[in-house]
């Protein structure tokens, strides 16, 4: 077994077998695992906002989906991972308070998991799996050896997808 | 254009939003007194601007067990505000209110207790709030209370989201309220940018 690397809410980070990667406590937030899985190299994004290019202040690029996939992709490239053989697995975008609202805001979960989906698809990073969605948080664990993505919440039993 | 910037913000305006998280943290203790009949103290409320990889740390870890109470915030600012109570602290809490034994876990609680803990949220958020309202001549107006209880790091991805639309840090008011127990409980209050300029601007700023 190697280390097991943190990544925080809106951060993304390159990991290699045999270490392991992980991000505590999505909620609204979507974790993209992603990997090559001859080189086993991975690497995990922790994303709040779908859009960037909705937001003036976009500088952060590891907060959005959309740069912060291509930026997980770029360091993984140049630290050997082929381009054409990544995939990827993805979980969160719950809906974590049941508020009826106007506000864009609530249904942010469900935005980030369209836009997640969305913009691997354009890259042609297919999703082998995903758990999002529902009402309640996620701690994800992703072992790039052997591609597993352990999901752990509250009162329920973990879940390998 | 906005004359606030979440990422720069330094010297007298957030020594502004600090004394109203003192002033609100201090009108929450009243509530929190009257409604469990009992003298409560209040520290003086801690208030941070923080990263948000830095926030689930200052709250106990990310998997740290919370209940949040999340309500929109309407009127002449919008936003919304959160109230959060450590594991413990909820469970200490209902148990004083109802007069119930404490549980050991969380997982034990009811649709009442659930229910309970909305109004408590609903009553100290309340009370934040009719002094942020009152210092700032501001009309402020609450919605129907919802509440999450699990990681901490996920009920935080709610306000954090609506942070990172305008920046990349959160502001955190941390509360420690006592008599015979002890409770953590911290605030988020999220006003749009235009709010943070109406609530500035309202204090003659």
């Amino acid at each position: 077994m190697g280390e097991m690397i943190k990544v925080g809410m809106a951060d993304l980070k390159l990991c290699k077998a045999p270490d392991a990667i992980t991000t505590l406590g999505l909620g609204s937030c979507i974790g993209i695992a992603i990997r090559d899985p001859i080189t086993k190299v991975g690497g995990l994004a922790h994303i709040m906002l779908p859009d960037s290019k909705k937001i003036a202040n976009n500088t952060c690029i590891a907060k959005f989906a959309d740069t912060g996939i291509a930026e997980l992709v770029r360091i993984m490239v140049a630290a050997g991972a082929s381009r054409t053989r990544l995939v990827a697995k993805i979980a969160g975008g719950a809906q974590m308070f049941a508020l009826q609202s106007k506000s864009e805001t609530m249904a942010v979960g469900a935005r980030n998991a369209e836009a997640v989906v969305k913009i691997l698809g354009e890259m042609k990073i297919p999703i082998l799996a995903q758990d999002t969605g529902l009402n309640y948080g996620r701690t994800v664990e992703f072992f790039p050896e052997t591609g597993d993505f352990v999901i752990k919440a509250v009162g329920r039993d973990v879940k390998k997808i | 254009m906005a004359k606030i910037d979440l990422n720069n913000m330094e010297g007298v305006y957030f020594d502004i939003l600090k004394e109203i998280g003192n002033i609100g943290a201090g009108n929450a203790t009243t509530a929190l007194a009257q409604l469990l009949n009992t003298k409560v103290d209040m520290k003086v409320p801690k208030v941070d601007l923080l990263e948000f990889s830095e926030v689930g740390e200052a709250m106990g870890g990310e998997e740290q067990l919370m209940a949040g109470i999340y309500q929109l915030v309407e009127g002449d600012i919008t936003g919304s505000i959160m109230f959060l109570l450590e594991e413990k602290s909820a469970i200490t809490l209902i148990s004083k209110l109802m007069g119930t034994p404490e549980v050991d876990n969380v997982s034990e609680f009811g649709e009442m207790e659930y229910s309970a803990l909305k109004e408590i949220g609903n009553i100290i958020t309340g009370s934040y709030l009719s002094s942020l309202s009152m210092l700032t001549n501001l009309k402020i107006i609450s919605s129907i209370p919802a509440i999450s209880i699990d990681m901490c790091g996920s009920i935080l991805s709610v306000p954090a989201i609506e942070f990172g639309e305008v920046g990349d840090k959160m502001l955190l008011i941390q509360t420690q309220f006592s008599d015979e127990m002890k409770l953590d409980g911290f605030f988020i209050l999220v006003p749009d940018l235009e709010s943070y300029d109406k609530i500035l601007g309202s204090l003659g700023m």
